[in-house]
């Protein structure tokens, strides 16, 4: 064992202090968010109490919050579904060479880069000429589309390149066909990965504010009614929401890692019966 | 026999890619296709009208706040390319080389990567206690003895986007950079040390030239976020400054969608040249 030179303990210190970078203010509103009923949007605390919650919860306190909430969640369970399928379509697309792949690739990168706003202005200008109306599930959908699916596709190519083929030709060899291959060999093999694209689709399209901006409609979603509040609302309420979609946000990713941990896990108990035969 | 299975490949490869074609023709392609012609229309107050005129870009290429605002995005873009690709080459280095465990090298990869499944726009608030005017940066500077008054430029001003976007963006940085430290074989670095490098030498000659093609990646990301971003510099700038992605939203807001849209084709294409340039040094597709 090599003794921990100098530039370790420097950089351990500089990464702490990262970690504090990143979380600290986050931590700084929820301890804020528990202002007193007169405490304000900086500290001293002005005693301590769920006040600001309670107000979360009343009707006419705030915007459509829960409402807002459950067209978020709703957007974000559809974009995910769609992205996961399309990924992984996507993803077994590119593993060969096909005419118009290098288009497409490209494409692919051009809607990683494009800015926000371009995407939310184009289509937005769309369904208005078309005379449809913009909303969340439709416009919203396709929009969060394009920020969602490349990072999608990234994920997959990244999982293919590892992807050791041998797998596939010994379950051809033994007569399964192209689904069967599929369905039984590929996407057990590639499953925990799958969580990893589920995450970033859903959390990906539950906190994007520019595409939707001018494609939601006349439904906000959560991150629209959000940066509403932040014009006009002037109370820890706003700290207060925000702590509440910090911490369902945390709950969203942890239940994904957990579920892509007992994937891993299950992956390995019950790849070792492969040269025991299947019945 | 040959040209069938290279057909066949073709078929199911275009069967696969279809849905994503699909999403990617609508929704990107067809915008695009859109904004340039809405570019070349003309505007009353209250309507948009078909016609072909250069009006909008003249106008947008006659008016000085056209060059402020686009130099003021690309220094925008530069300083937070400099600070996040410092800061995240920092912290890869760290968790790729100092970290040995893979236990933990994991753990504390996803201590870096949670905040980017969270809110930005959560983010950016929680930076108001930090930085305003009775705020923790200013009590504390003051119980320091550093500043008598509290300063007035930390919330809502050039520093505070900055440092909104390095806590936002950084994320970015430390992922690929990271993605092919992680790849690089140790035997290269033993070798430098064997023949006689020290480790400042190892990082300068073999670590960083391997390394490229992950910064390549962070910075194209940094690049083309900051870039195109609006809502961080309205709410960290407080209105203060713009940017090129606020003039957009701003004609939008007074519903000059042509006047948006001249203004969105020039930021494009500022983008796609900025990135094409960078893409030279790298082949994205090899490295992932």
């Amino acid at each position: 064992m090599e003794r921990r030179s100098l530039s370790f303990y420097v950089l351990s210190f500089v990464f702490a202090l990262f970690i504090l970078f990143l979380y600290g203010p986050t931590i700084t509103i929820g301890i804020l968010s528990l202002q007193g009923p007169n405490g304000g949007l900086t500290f001293p605390m002005n005693g301590m109490s769920f006040h600001w919650f309670y107000n979360l919860f009343e009707q006419q306190a705030v915007g459509d919050i829960w409402g807002s909430f459950s067209r978020s969640f709703a957007l974000g369970f559809m974009v995910m579904v769609i992205t996961v399928v399309v990924s992984v379509m996507g993803g077994l697309a590119f593993r060969k060479k096909f005419i118009g792949s290098g288009f497409i690739f490209y494409l692919v990168i051009t809607s990683l880069i494009i800015p926000s706003i371009l995407i939310s202005l184009g289509v937005g200008l769309i369904f208005n000429q078309l005379g449809w109306d913009v909303h969340w599930s439709t416009s919203g959908l396709g929009s969060q589309l394009t920020w969602t699916l490349p990072f999608g596709l990234l994920i997959m190519f990244a999982v293919f390149n590892r992807f050791d083929k041998s797998y596939e030709e010994a379950a051809r060899d033994l007569g399964a066909t192209p689904w069967q291959t599929i369905r039984f060999v590929v996407l057990p093999i590639i499953g925990p990965s799958l969580i990893g694209v589920a995450l970033f689709g859903f959390t990906l399209s539950y906190d994007e504010f520019a595409r939707t901006l001018l494609t939601a409609g006349s439904y906000n979603t959560l991150p629209l009614e959000i940066f509403g509040m932040t014009t006009n609302v002037t109370t820890p309420v706003l700290y207060a929401l925000g702590t509440l979609t910090t911490v369902f946000s945390f709950i969203v990713i942890g239940v994904f890692l957990g579920v892509a941990i007992y994937l891993q896990r299950r992956k390995k108990r019950l790849g070792s019966d492969a040269h025991s035969g299947m019945v | 026999m040959f040209r069938f299975f290279a057909q066949r490949s073709n078929l199911s490869g275009w069967a696969l890619a279809s849905p994503l074609s699909l999403v990617l023709v609508f929704f990107l392609i067809c915008p695009i296709i859109m904004i340039v012609i809405v570019s070349f229309w003309g505007a009353t107050e209250f309507s948009i009208y078909p016609a072909f005129q250069w009006d909008n870009y003249e106008f947008l290429f006659s008016s000085s706040v056209t060059y402020t605002v686009f130099l003021k995005t690309f220094m925008y873009a530069f300083i937070t390319w400099a600070i996040t690709l410092i800061l995240g080459f920092t912290v890869a280095y760290y968790l790729a080389f100092h970290i040995k465990s893979l236990t933990w090298q994991i753990a504390l990869f996803l201590l870096c990567t949670i905040p980017f499944w969270t809110s930005n726009i959560i983010r950016m608030i929680s930076w108001i206690p930090f930085l305003g005017r009775n705020g923790i940066a200013n009590e504390t500077l003051i119980q320091l003895g550093l500043i008598s008054e509290p300063v007035e430029w930390l919330l809502f001003s050039d520093f505070a986007v900055i440092l909104a976007f390095v806590h936002l963006y950084t994320l970015f940085m430390v992922v690929p950079i990271f993605n092919t430290m992680m790849r690089i074989d140790h035997s290269l670095l033993e070798a430098a040390r064997d023949a006689g490098a020290n480790g400042f030498q190892t990082l300068v000659n073999v670590i960083i030239p391997l390394c490229k093609p992950g910064i390549m990646i962070g910075s194209i990301f940094v690049v083309t976020l900051v870039m195109g971003d609006f809502i961080t510099v309205r709410f960290m700038s407080g209105s203060q400054s713009a940017n090129v992605g606020r003039l957009i939203s701003n004609d939008v807001g007074l519903l000059q969608y042509p006047s948006a849209s001249a203004t969105a084709v020039v930021l494009l294409l500022t983008v796609l040249i900025t990135i094409g340039i960078m893409l030279r040094f790298v082949n994205i597709r090899k490295e992932l």
